[in-house]
């Protein structure tokens, strides 16, 4: 199946700044593909390339089939876009924006009282930008973004900035963007989002990409490491958890140990030594990598702006 | 259709600006006001010293007033085009089918539409001075000023162009605007500039905006102006094509 998205080899710079050095992927029919990487990666403008907002300076880029530069209002037709830390009129009410938003398409749109509704905003129809709260205003900048029934949904950053609630409650909706046969493609530096909403990522780093995987993958691949922390008063204890095959360390604090090893039998192997040598344990859990240890593998520890 | 979405963005726009707390009584009161005030102190004491020695008389208020009023329009345009790109707005409007020169042309239509409210209730209060009563072209004098206002508000889109922050706009566009005012001719005439000044005063478009309606004002025909009004065209196309190429939208 033709990708929906295709980058090769694009490059931008502003002045001497290169912001994006090269970058290539493709992005499939139906997917939730996330951009991650530190700020300042390139990862906006790599998006805003790919929107048409911006020329790429080498590279090509295809969306739908089109070139996003040259064939701009074709694409914007079909696309919906979110920006980061973008703004409306002050005192410009939630309904007139959807309406206006309505009115700028020429192709079919979505019925307008549906999408306020299912994005929670049917109360606010007459409240000014101004007055909405942070995840409001992101909800308001969803429905622009789904007015027009796109193909495409860009989401830059989106829920920076916001509390746990309003987060997760904006995770649920670009799911049920996804279920309704949209591609989805987003940007983040908040690892538990891509983790939790992505089914593939590329990190950028420096301009560049450097891997792109599902994020599961991108873990087991970069970050064999596993870990279980337990609880015992078992005095020989400790002698056996260092018999266990893939132990590499083995850590004490008082009555709490820290079992750390490579590979994905590790779990059972301490279960099964647990069974055997019949170890009384008051608490157990383990410590699996997430994305975010195979960002900071990746990318480094030191912080950056 | 090239400049769908106008018709909404533009009352969505006059919707937005009167909601605006000082809005409506900002931009079309006070001018209003200053001109009652102005009219009263020049229209009853027509011989005051101070005015005619500088050559400023009660003829001369009208065209003060109205490009003042003109000078008003262009400044809150450059204020609103600078407020509109440091928020945002102007990147997420330009993320959708609508053309660059729609959401421009909407901010023109909006100001000349507060220009000219402005305008006629001006004209309403003042009916009573004199010199304004007798058989003024109100026509042809809107007329000038339409054509005066789009040649200065295309050097406010130079402004609005190159102006780093909202912050700067209004008194950026204020320093370079009003100075064009002293030089104009409007309180001293041209003849008693030393050379220099005359030919820097030549080279701007308010100039030929005061001529051009002095002239008109007076009764003279459009003919006897033809150079003013090809002077401020010339001025239109060469600064909007300057604003055209170094425009910013972010």
């Amino acid at each position: 199946m033709q990708p929906v998205i295709e980058v090769s080899g694009v490059r931008k710079a502003y002045g001497k700044t290169v912001a994006v050095a090269d970058a290539s992927f493709t992005v499939q029919q139906g997917e939730i593909f996330g951009l991650i990487g530190p700020n300042g990666a390139g990862k906006t403008t790599t998006m805003e390339c790919i929107e048409g907002l911006r020329k790429p300076d080498a590279g090509t880029i295809a969306v739908l089939g089109l070139d996003p530069y040259r064939q701009v209002y074709q694409l914007q037709e079909r696309i919906g876009v979110q920006l980061q830390q973008a703004q409306l009129q002050k005192r410009i009410k939630v309904w007139e924006a959807v309406d206006l938003w309505a009115s700028l398409y020429g192709t079919k749109t979505v019925d307008a009282t549906r999408l306020l509704d299912q994005l929670g905003l049917t109360d606010k129809r007459n409240a000014w930008f101004m007055n909405l709260s942070g995840g409001q205003k992101q909800r308001l900048f969803i429905a622009l973004a789904l007015i027009n029934d796109p193909e495409v949904v860009f989401l830059d950053e989106l829920t920076t900035g916001l509390d746990p609630q309003a987060r997760h409650a904006i995770w649920d909706l670009v799911r049920g963007i996804r279920e309704r046969g949209k591609t989805v493609f987003l940007t983040t530096h908040l690892m538990e989002e891509a983790e939790r909403l992505c089914d593939r990522v590329a990190i950028m780093e420096h301009g560049r990409i450097i891997d792109i995987d599902t994020p599961e993958r991108m873990v087991r691949r970069h970050c064999p490491e596993r870990a279980v922390v337990l609880d015992t008063e078992d005095a020989g204890a400790e002698e056996q958890f260092r018999k266990i095959a893939g132990v590499e360390q083995v850590e004490r604090a008082g009555r709490r140990f820290t079992i750390r090893g490579q590979g994905e039998d590790l779990v059972t192997e301490v279960i099964h030594c647990l069974s055997e040598n019949r170890i009384r344990v008051t608490d157990f859990r383990t410590i699996l990598p997430t994305l975010e240890d195979v960002f900071l593998k990746l990318t480094g520890r030191s912080i950056r702006e | 259709m090239m400049l769908r979405g106008l018709g909404k963005l533009t009352w969505i726009e006059i919707k937005v600006f009167l909601r605006e707390p000082m809005g409506a009584f900002g931009s079309i009161g006070i001018p209003v006001l200053l001109y009652v005030v102005l009219g009263r102190i020049v229209g009853s004491k027509p011989a005051a010293p101070a005015f005619s020695a500088s050559g400023f008389s009660v003829a001369h208020l009208p065209v003060l007033i109205a490009l003042l009023i003109s000078v008003n329009t262009v400044l809150s345009l450059v204020t609103i085009i600078s407020i509109y790109r440091e928020g945002g707005i102007l990147k997420r409007l330009r993320a959708t089918p609508l053309r660059p020169v729609t959401i421009l042309t909407t901010h023109v239509i909006v100001k000349l539409l507060l220009t000219a409210v402005t305008l006629a209730l001006m004209f309403l209060v003042g009916k009573r001075y004199p010199g304004m009563s007798g058989q003024v072209p109100w026509f042809s004098f809107g007329v000038a000023l339409l054509i005066c206002t789009f040649s200065i508000l295309s050097i406010g889109f130079v402004i609005a162009s190159i102006v780093p922050t909202a912050r700067f706009a209004q008194p950026m566009g204020a320093v370079i605007l009003y100075p064009m005012f002293a030089l104009s001719g409007l309180f001293v005439p041209l003849a008693l500039f030393p050379p220099v000044l005359q030919f820097v005063a030549h080279l701007l478009p308010v100039t030929y905006a005061v001529s051009l309606l002095e002239g008109i004002w007076q009764g003279d025909g459009w003919m006897a102006h033809a150079s003013d009004v090809g002077a401020l065209l010339v001025s239109f196309v060469v600064f909007t094509a300057i604003s055209a190429r170094v425009f910013r939208w972010e």
